[in-house]
């Protein structure tokens, strides 16, 4: 009896303290988050008044949020298509293929992953800076006349951040697929070959089909995450100008903080929680396929 | 014939290959060298061509950044926050995990379920209530005592990083504890040895490797972070961390045109990571690798 009261203390006093942290700083922001969006808020005093759906029903009619959702969705694809793409062909030749350096490569692939999102703005704006900017340097010494690309302007930010959010993400998937890769036994492509199937044949006939599990995951974990990272690129980068033309989701949402529009940034919160659960179900249905085994 | 054909095209396929990697490895390594480089370039060496070498190491930018753009204090923070933010992760964190994972109790399985359900809350949903309920905190406070101190507190801003970190931690602690025989634990009660010293001298050094993981992470994203440290450090004159100093150096940058103090300060917030990297990369890639996914 002794000793079963002693257990009891013991393990009250290891989990309390994770519990109560956890629940003051996470589980109840996040119960907040959902009833703030309900409510509207002085920006200086904490009088709330209830109404209802009403920051749902301003959001609809908010032409720079509907724009913010449409960058969030573009940077989404786009982001997670060509770092998939690359990150798989990469890790796939150096699995297989016999490369000097590997380990020289990898290490060096996986360097932007370590640097600090502001680092890595402050980085591609030496890249894409007006006037003698890396890029521009560049692209004028194969034109043979200075050349000027405004990187910052309306139609091009987008595309810029995305290339930056494409450089920061690529090593890091490449070497998690590198991993999975290694485990594919080597046999299946010794016999693949032999039947005559090309290199570009085994990547999809054996390659793919048989890390799908992997791919499948981290696709969902991805798109998730890289609704995040675009906040953290374009807060950093540009902070959402010129003119809101680089704002996305939850850019928005913060800039509606600053504004003191406490009810309404949280709606906004609550819509692209919610979008980015359903956005994640939807490709985890979409990509199901039965497990392959080997 | 046939052979020697496909020795040329496999030859090929090799060279396609190397320049494919060396121009992926080139867009990363020259972009950072770049910014080191241009660390020691003096303010009138900007005008002219990007790719020309330094004249010389013009140290003055690091003095610059370090004294007048107060980068050394921001450092100071940087060091404490992650620090502290650290030390309180694993207190938190290590006991917890031990208990959830080994012991079996009522309840046991509400929390793994809140602590994984906690792995999909992304902390830049909650930053704003966070710091409304901060910021309600020191009304409170400064209407009934005289004083607030939740905001522009170097050690809230650390116990909230310790916070929104425990569900990732919890989860791979936990499935390391998972694996471990319950021999061990049986041995030491049988020695004497209480629940407390058995954690504390049994199981924990063994889970030495995981703890390593972790602290590797966890020091990377909380030296790393801004946005945290921006909404809940928000007042002009206090203290900040490394990062939101850096932002804050870029943008004056763009008035005042102070390119070597920027590039400076950029080296200054990179470093650190960029040294830890090299001296445990291999340990970092198999942590990865390990623990699976990361937010």
């Amino acid at each position: 009896m002794r000793r079963n009261k002693g257990r009891s203390r013991f393990i009250v006093l290891c989990v309390a303290p994770a519990v109560i942290l956890f629940f003051i700083f996470m589980i109840l922001p996040t119960l907040n988050v959902f009833r703030m969006s309900l409510y509207e808020r002085g920006a200086y005093s904490p009088t709330e008044t209830f109404v209802g759906m009403g920051n749902f029903q301003a959001l609809a009619q908010d032409s720079l949020f509907i724009r913010s959702m449409q960058n969030t969705i573009l940077m989404v694809v786009v982001v997670t298509i060509i770092t998939f793409a690359l990150a798989l062909i990469f890790a796939s030749i150096l699995t297989h293929e016999k490369i000097k350096g590997t380990n020289l490569f990898r290490i060096i692939f996986y360097i932007p992953n370590i640097l600090s999102v502001v680092v890595i703005s402050g980085i591609f704006s030496a890249i894409y800076k007006p006037e003698n900017g890396m890029l521009n340097s560049i692209i004028s010494l194969f034109r043979g006349e200075t050349v000027t690309v405004l990187w910052k302007d309306a139609p091009l930010v987008v595309v810029s951040i995305i290339i930056a959010m494409i450089w920061q993400a690529i090593g890091y998937y490449m070497v998690m697929y590198m991993a999975s890769m290694a485990s594919v036994p080597e046999s299946l492509y010794e016999s693949a070959s032999l039947d005559g199937a090309g290199r570009i044949t085994q990547f999809f006939q054996i390659t793919i089909p048989l890390i799908w599990t992997n791919i499948r995951t981290t696709l969902t974990f991805f798109i998730i995450s890289t609704i995040n990272m675009a906040f953290l690129f374009v807060k950093a980068m540009t902070s959402g100008g010129p003119n809101g033309a680089s704002e996305v989701a939850l850019s928005y949402m913060y800039g509606q903080k600053d504004a003191g529009l406490y009810g309404y940034s949280m709606a906004i919160g609550v819509v692209v929680f919610l979008f980015s659960f359903l956005l994640s179900a939807m490709v985890n249905k979409a990509t199901k396929r039965e497990p392959l085994e080997f | 014939m046939e052979l020697k054909e496909k020795h040329t095209s496999t030859k090929v396929y090799k060279a396609f290959i190397y320049v494919a990697l060396i121009t992926l490895a080139v867009t990363i390594v020259v972009p950072v060298a770049w910014v080191f480089m241009a660390s020691i370039k003096q303010n009138s060496e900007f005008y002219g061509n990007p790719w020309a070498l330094p004249l010389g190491f013009y140290w003055q930018n690091f003095v610059n950044a370090w004294n007048t753009a107060k980068m050394g204090d921001y450092m100071l923070n940087s060091v404490i926050v992650t620090a502290l933010a650290l030390i309180i992760l694993l207190v938190v964190a290590l006991p917890a995990a031990y208990c959830l994972s080994r012991f079996h109790f009522r309840g046991r399985k509400f929390f793994n379920v809140a602590f994984m359900a906690g792995l999909f809350i992304n902390v830049n949903y909650i930053v704003v209530p966070i710091f409304l309920m901060l910021r309600d905190g020191d009304t409170f406070l400064k209407n009934t005592f005289g004083f607030s101190f939740l905001l522009n507190n170097l050690v809230v801003l650390a116990i909230v990083y310790a916070a929104t970190a425990l569900p990732f931690t919890i989860y791979l602690l936990s499935g390391y504890f998972a694996t471990l025989p319950h021999d061990f634990e049986e041995a030491a009660y049988i020695d004497g040895a209480g629940y407390g010293k058995t954690m504390l001298k049994i199981i924990f050094p063994m889970a030495q490797p995981s703890i390593i993981t972790i602290i590797l992470f966890n020091f990377l994203s909380f030296w790393n972070e801004y946005i945290i440290s921006m909404t809940l450090m928000n007042s002009a004159t206090g203290g900040k961390t490394l990062p939101v100093g850096l932002l804050n150096l870029m943008q004056a940058q763009q008035s005042a045109a102070e390119y070597g103090t920027m590039y400076a300060g950029l080296v200054l917030v990179m470093l650190p990571t960029l040294i830890l990297y090299i001296c445990v990369q291999k340990k970092l890639i198999q942590g990865m690798t390990v623990g699976g996914l990361k937010g």
